[in-house]
């Protein structure tokens, strides 16, 4: 087939579903750990037993994930309309409203859907849409992932038709003219690399897609795997083209399996539309990707220590150069990219390099992707032109912090990232603005902390994960982050001295002088920044043996104040896992502090019209009165 | 628990469709794990003799990455999410309670083969944290006393009835 005769029969299938009702549920995994696929059986019972014929189509996730299940229903004639955190239960009132009749249930829609047919959807009634610009979010949640004609039928592969028309060599200058940067975290020029492999010597070369996404509270990559693979499997051959390459690689972490199942079917389905194969679109130029399932390990999304995994060996990496694009893959020239950083290349291709480059600050050009967690109101995935504010991300985007508490931090980059303040919020998300602050751009993992998070236990957390998977090639990483990890430990446990700051800030040094890849020379960052911005906190826990956010177990007790307990109930004293809460039926409960594991399970079951429960830091605040014998901590 | 004789076959046969080919290493792991469950000592050397490589680098790589287990998953096999945001909100909570109520650590199989409890980086799931998952089913917004509910229905199936074909074990 030409590649117009598969855009015709494309379209043909895509006009074929707007002209019905058609019923689209996000069941990416978010959408899935929220019950969408019970809302997919109640849509089927339902309509079955109606007797109605409507196609329930499986969209990935818009990014909205604290809206799953996501269900948007489209009518000809009539306004599309998103409904939020639909439930089996509600599914009913929609077939009958909707569905079959010509209420729109307002009272359950979260707004209406504009755009498509090659723009980007938009829900206007959310302000957020007025802030962000969806590039490679544009088609996630409104197309079918599993169905490649969804994605040709809305501009897909129209990037590659264009590049095999194009040379290899103007193929890469639209890419340097769009002034794209590697999204896995570095920011690496990419059409440097592009160009480093073309003109390597050696074959065959490899191109590699770097779906490790190991951040912790990082899924942008998985949510765009889940949601439209074809854009980064078309982005792929591009980079093959350009750079010469026959044979592919996407490396996925095993804990993705439902991207990794989505990405073998839109395999398959480029194939036999020959996307992929020999003589693609009729051309000279052939290529192939396989899938490689990684087997868990953080230091993997690092390119030299991924191309060992991918060659069978333990993922360490090894020192450079020499580069991948000179020696890579079993010694031959591999270009490695993130995820989102192919997703981005039949965009620039189609739309020209300019165009990208249009968008954006001076040195970091088109958009960034990131996901909103933590303490944050509207979890889920965003995507803002660079140089947008974290203001704007957080407070516009994000809606703010949660059940109104007061903002702490955001932490961008994971644990090679940094804890930034309220102070810091203005700052613009570029690639150096942010290296500036202490922190890095990463691959787009952002969370939020509120009132109640404590910034030494948060870089204990983060140095807790580096050493869990510094690969132990290095010693400074390997020695290093542990014994600022055991320091980290001893000041939550309140046996911190003040000198410890001192030596978490030479070992951080030694830890980022002595290590060959990025997780040792970030790793001691998210203990910098909390240092630098936090420091107070540092001290209230090493000299008053206090935790200002009454987290840290060692310095903080459960206790039911009196004044405030109802006697008669005796909800504390049911629940508690460790029989600790004593109190006669009409006395008011006391908490023996020996016997009390912290586990909180009282503060969460005291109903709320008494409110009893408090926690109190340091533990010398707990009155005398409370006759547990001794002191916890004491 | 599956036998010797009957672990071997299914090594063999998993052997039996791939090349002798290093690169293999870590597909021939993975599917070996995906059908028993984790990787017994003597699949370990088997897949060493057919790739030919000394057993002290196929354990390497097993031991390196985080996928891999040396011992039999629980029947009813729980995991829970150590990443940020469910660590921000009281993850460490959780995974107290997990070891209390099912009275493992972390890495265990109890001793009857009913439950074992492993800890992950972050199973992506950030806006419903703190989340638990067991057997392959994602429980949200956990509190330690949502833990001791979310365990009783397993529970009292691990008392009863063992029959019910879906209690099979997935991975």
């Amino acid at each position: 087939m030409t590649f117009e005769e598969i855009n015709r029969n494309a379209k043909l299938e895509w006009e074929a579903l707007q002209k019905g009702v058609s019923i689209f549920v996000g069941t990416a995994t978010c959408g899935r750990a929220a019950g969408a696929l019970d809302v997919v059986d109640a849509f089927n019972e339902e309509l079955a037993r109606r007797g109605l014929e409507v196609p329930i189509v499986r969209v990935g996730c818009t990014g909205l994930c604290y809206a799953d299940p996501f269900v948007t229903i489209s009518k000809p004639g009539s306004l599309r309309v998103a409904y939020a955190n639909v439930t089996p239960e509600s599914v009913p009132r929609l077939v009958e409203g909707y569905v079959a009749g010509d209420d729109p249930c307002l009272e359950l829609a979260l707004g209406t859907v504009e755009g498509g047919e090659g723009e980007t959807i938009v829900i206007p009634e959310l302000p957020r849409f007025g802030r962000e610009l969806r590039l490679i979010l544009r088609h996630c949640g409104y197309i079918d992932p599993e169905n490649v004609n969804h994605y040709i039928a809305n501009g897909g592969y129209g990037g590659l038709e264009k590049a095999l028309r194009m040379s290899p060599e103007k193929v890469i200058r639209e890419v340097e003219k769009s002034g794209l940067r590697g999204r896995g975290g570095a920011g690496f020029p990419t059409h440097r690399k592009w160009e480093l492999c073309r003109k390597a010597g050696s074959r065959p070369k490899y191109v590699i897609c770097n779906a490790d996404e190991g951040d912790p509270g990082a899924f942008m990559d998985r949510v765009v795997l889940e949601s439209d693979p074809h854009q980064v499997i078309e982005g792929m051959i591009i980079a093959g083209y350009a750079i010469g390459a026959e044979q592919g690689y996407i490396y996925v972490r095993s804990e993705y399996p439902l991207a990794m199942e989505r990405i073998q079917i839109a395999l398959r389905e480029a194939k036999e539309l020959g996307f992929l194969g020999d003589n693609i679109l009729g051309s000279d130029f052939g290529f192939q990707i396989e899938i490689a399932a990684g087997a868990g390990a953080f230091v993997s999304g690092e390119e030299t220590a991924l191309i060992a995994a991918v060659e069978g060996k333990m993922s360490t990496p090894s020192p450079r150069p020499p580069y991948p694009a000179e020696s890579g893959l079993w010694g031959k020239p591999t270009l490695l990219n993130n995820v989102k950083t192919f997703g981005y290349v039949p965009l620039i291709i189609e739309q020209g390099g300019d165009w990208f480059g249009s968008i954006g600050t001076e040195g970091s050009k088109g958009t960034a992707m990131f996901t909103l967690a933590g303490k944050i109101t509207n979890s889920g995935l965003a995507e803002v032109p660079m140089g947008t504010t974290l203001r704007e991300l957080v407070y516009d985007i994000g809606g703010g912090i949660a059940e109104d508490k007061q903002f702490k931090a955001v932490q961008i980059g994971g644990p090679s990232g940094g804890c930034l303040p309220e102070t810091l919020l203005d700052i613009p998300i570029d690639y150096d603005s942010l290296r500036g602050a202490g922190s890095m751009m990463g691959s787009g993992g952002m969370i939020v902390m509120d009132e109640d998070n404590c910034m030494v236990d948060a870089a204990r957390f983060f140095l807790d994960f580096s050493t869990k998977e510094s690969c132990g090639k290095c010693t400074t990483c390997r020695l290093g982050t542990i014994q600022m990890l055991h320091i980290l430990e001893d000041i939550t446990a309140g046996r911190g001295k003040i000198e410890d700051i001192d030596l978490l800030l030479a070992l951080a040094e030694d830890v980022k002088m002595g290590s060959l890849c990025g997780l040792g020379k970030t790793a001691p960052n998210p203990v910098l920044t909390t240092l630098r911005y936090f420091r107070d906190e540092y001290e209230a826990h090493i000299l008053e043996k206090r935790c200002p956010a009454r987290v840290c177990p060692e310095l903080t007790v459960y206790y039911i104040l009196p004044d405030k307990c109802d006697r008669a109930c005796e909800h504390c004293v049911l629940t508690c896992p460790t029989e600790a809460i004593k109190g006669e039926k009409g006395e008011v409960k006391i908490i023996d502090q020996e016997k009390c594991t912290k586990c909180g399970t009282c503060l969460e079951v005291c109903p709320p019209e008494y409110n009893a429960v408090v926690k109190l830091s340091p533990v010398s605040l707990l009155p005398s009165s409370n006759p547990s014998g001794k002191r916890a901590g004491e | 628990m599956i036998k010797e004789e009957q672990a071997s076959q299914a090594v063999a046969e998993i052997l039996g469709h791939h090349k002798k080919e290093k690169n293999n290493l870590i597909p021939l792991l993975q599917e070996v794990q995906t059908r028993l469950g984790y990787l017994p000592r003597k699949a370990l050397q088997e897949i060493a003799d057919f790739l030919q490589m000394p057993d002290v680098e196929v354990w390497g790589v097993a031991t390196f990455y985080n996928q891999f287990r040396f011992v039999p998953l629980g029947k009813y096999h729980t995991v829970v999410c150590m990443g940020t945001a469910c660590h921000l909100a009281g993850g460490r909570l959780i995974l107290d309670a997990l070891e209390r109520e099912l009275g493992i650590k972390v890495g265990e199989t109890g001793k009857d083969g009913n439950f074992s409890l492993e800890r992950v980086a972050c199973i992506g799931c950030c806006m419903l944290a703190p989340v638990i998952v067991i057997k392959d089913k994602i429980h949200p917004k956990m509190t330690p006393f949502r833990v001791e509910e979310a365990l009783i229905p397993y529970k009292q199936e691990a008392q009863g009835e063992p029959e019910e074909g879906k209690t099979k074990s997935k991975s």
